[in-house]
């Protein structure tokens, strides 16, 4: 549900993406119990030793983010905050958090550089993102320079336990440089009252959307059916403009031309015929799954797996098996 | 659907030939690298998850069907594979780069196991790898892997146990400040950490027999080169130069606790006053 919002992204950030050798760096900030991980703040330090801009990115659950944003958009060296809150990011699961940083780094991203620390969190989720980008990563560095001219950004690492040190330049050739950074090589950075950065919060990339329409029915046959399959699928609830409409959704659940884009990676579609502008806000989901008794439902057009079939009698059933 | 049959398991699992733990380990005159004319052995991390492997077997009897180790090194790295063969697992792939190639870097390995993985007829369930080889320290193939498959994946694992007709792995994982488990669906990628090792002493990867010394000689080892699997392993970070760390010099020794102390008030270190 990124998609929406980062064009807007893009022209903000624009302003200073006219000479491409610029960095711009995105900083993994973690925090553990409202309060940033020092380490984070080592690699902020780190990741202003590039030169240009940093933006920080915090991700949590909605409990937790707002209180780390006002510490966060306090730092030095910080130019931008963006923020997404989420339950599902409650715990950091590499396999939720890729596609939002995946989303964040494709298509007109700005950023020339992912920084973090070199933490296990981030070590187990920044590797899983660089190789989706197709480009390689840099572990624990010790020490950086870039060279704005030429693009190249050049690190020092221990390697064999520490008993050399290898520096190894990442060329222009690869576009992002990801970058862990050893915590105790650099100093941690510092809250400022000067400068407040600019804070913007994003939406959560889904993974997996049940979506349901108008055959739910009203507003409570559309929680009981939907949101047992949502649990066993550890997916978010959509629902089309017509279950909106007709009051059994949130406006905020709207997929659509007029609600939100989505492209997970699994998109069920339950009792939705598929009018162009539902088809406009989810077309684009890896997998399209939908169950609809009507067999000439345009739906089934897009689906990649298409069930005629009654909801009511078949969600119970599938959630039911799921949970085999 | 028949959930009550049994999965036959298929576990892959990616080794390196590194250079021995406890060599030490001297950086060339020329600064490219590090002198490699040492004695080399599995990397240990990779050692854990191969035991990993014959553990679940061990577990799960015929539900496993195979263990298939498989490396990507010059031809010396063939002796590591049959040191894996002996420890149990049943065959073996070797992706053989000369000797004088620059090692690849984590990504390309990842696209090399990735093209081996959709070349396994019958699939491959679960794949389990070292955390880190200790030569590179990078800690990435794994999770690149992951990405690159698009499958779960849970790093850093102390304790593994694998269900496989419900088609999940339960994990424990080592993080910062304490343990997490997690459930994963199949396929998954596993990287292995060392905690097991240090916990309980019988857990260690065992010492291959002489008996399966000789068996593993027999077991097959399908040999190819990265060109035959459509891998570019050109490594895209250029390495400039390999130095020494810094060398700590002693300061000496003191005579008293009272010289001790007045050298710790020199460096501005003081007691706190209850």
């Amino acid at each position: 549900m990124l998609k929406a919002r980062i064009p807007l992204l893009n022209r903000v950030l624009a302003r200073s993406y006219a000479t491409a050798a610029s960095p711009h760096a995105l900083v993994f900030l973690e925090h553990h119990q409202g309060d940033l991980d020092s380490a984070s703040l080592s690699a902020l330090t780190a990741a202003s030793q590039l030169g240009g801009q940093v933006t920080g990115l915090v991700v949590g659950s909605s409990e937790e983010v707002p209180s780390v944003v006002e510490k966060a958009k306090k730092l030095n060296g910080l130019t931008t905050l963006l923020h997404c809150a989420s339950p599902q990011y409650s715990t950091l699961l590499p396999e939720t958090v890729s596609p939002l940083f995946e989303k964040l780094l494709s298509q007109n991203s700005p950023f020339t550089h992912v920084v973090s620390a070199h933490s296990s969190s981030a070590k187990s989720i920044l590797p899983r993102v660089a190789a989706k980008l197709d480009v390689p990563a840099v572990s624990d560095i010790t020490s950086l320079e870039h060279d704005a001219a030429s693009g190249s950004t050049t690190f020092t690492r221990p390697i064999y336990a520490g008993n050399a040190i290898s520096t190894v330049r990442a060329s222009s050739s690869i576009p992002i440089k990801f970058f862990t950074v050893r915590s105790t090589a650099f100093a941690a950075a510092g809250a400022g009252d000067a400068a407040e950065s600019e804070v913007k919060a994003l939406d959560s990339v889904e993974v997996r959307v049940v979506s349901g329409g108008r055959a739910l029915k009203n507003a409570e046959t559309f929680q009981s059916t939907l949101y047992p399959l949502a649990d066993a699928l550890g997916a978010a609830v959509g629902a089309s403009r017509a279950a909106v409409d007709a009051g059994y959704a949130d406006n905020s659940l709207q997929v659509g031309q007029t609600g939100k884009v989505v492209a997970p990676e699994l998109y069920m579609a339950l009792g939705i015929s598929g009018a162009i502008q539902h088809l406009a806000g989810m077309k684009d989901s890896k997998l399209i799954v939908a169950i609809n008794k009507d067999p000439d439902a345009p739906i089934f057009q897009v689906a990649d797996v298409g069930l005629v079939a009654d909801l009511f009698e078949v969600v119970p059933e599938l959630v039911e098996k799921l949970k085999q | 659907m028949r959930p009550s049959a049994v999965r036959l398991l298929n576990i892959l699992v990616p080794i390196k030939r590194a250079v021995d733990y406890a060599v030490k380990i001297r950086v060339n005159p020329e600064q490219t690298g590090i002198d490699l004319n040492v004695k080399h052995s599995m990397n240990p991390f990779d050692e854990i998850a191969v035991e990993e492997a014959i553990r679940i077997r061990e577990r799960l009897k015929d539900a496993v069907k195979s263990i298939k180790v498989v490396t990507i090194g010059p031809p010396k790295s063939a002796e590591t594979l049959r040191t894996a063969l002996a420890m149990g697992a049943d065959s073996a792939i070797h992706v053989e780069i000369p000797e004088s190639a620059p090692a690849p870097e984590p990504l390309g390995v990842a696209k090399t196991l990735k093209a081996l993985i959709e070349r396994q007829k019958e699939g491959v369930d679960v794949v389990i790898l070292g955390k880190q080889a200790i030569d590179d320290d990078a800690g990435q193939t794994g999770q690149m892997l992951a990405g690159l498959m698009g499958w779960s994946q849970a790093t850093f694992a102390s304790k593994v146990e694998v269900d496989p007709e419900q088609k999940i792995a339960n994990i424990t994982r080592e993080i910062d400040g304490g343990l997490e488990e997690l459930r994963c669906k199949f396929p998954v990628i596993i990287t292995t950490d060392l905690r097991q090792v240090h916990l309980h002493v019988s857990t260690k990867p065992r010492y291959a027999s002489l008996p399966n010394i000789m068996k593993a000689k027999k077991k097959p080892v399908e040999k190819l080169t990265a060109a035959e699997i459509g891998v570019d392993l050109t490594p895209r970070l250029e390495t400039i130069k390999v130095t020494e760390p810094p060398k700590r010099v002693g300061g000496g020794k003191v005579a008293s606790v009272d010289e001790l102390l007045a050298r710790l008030k020199e460096a501005g270190v003081t007691g706190k006053r209850a």
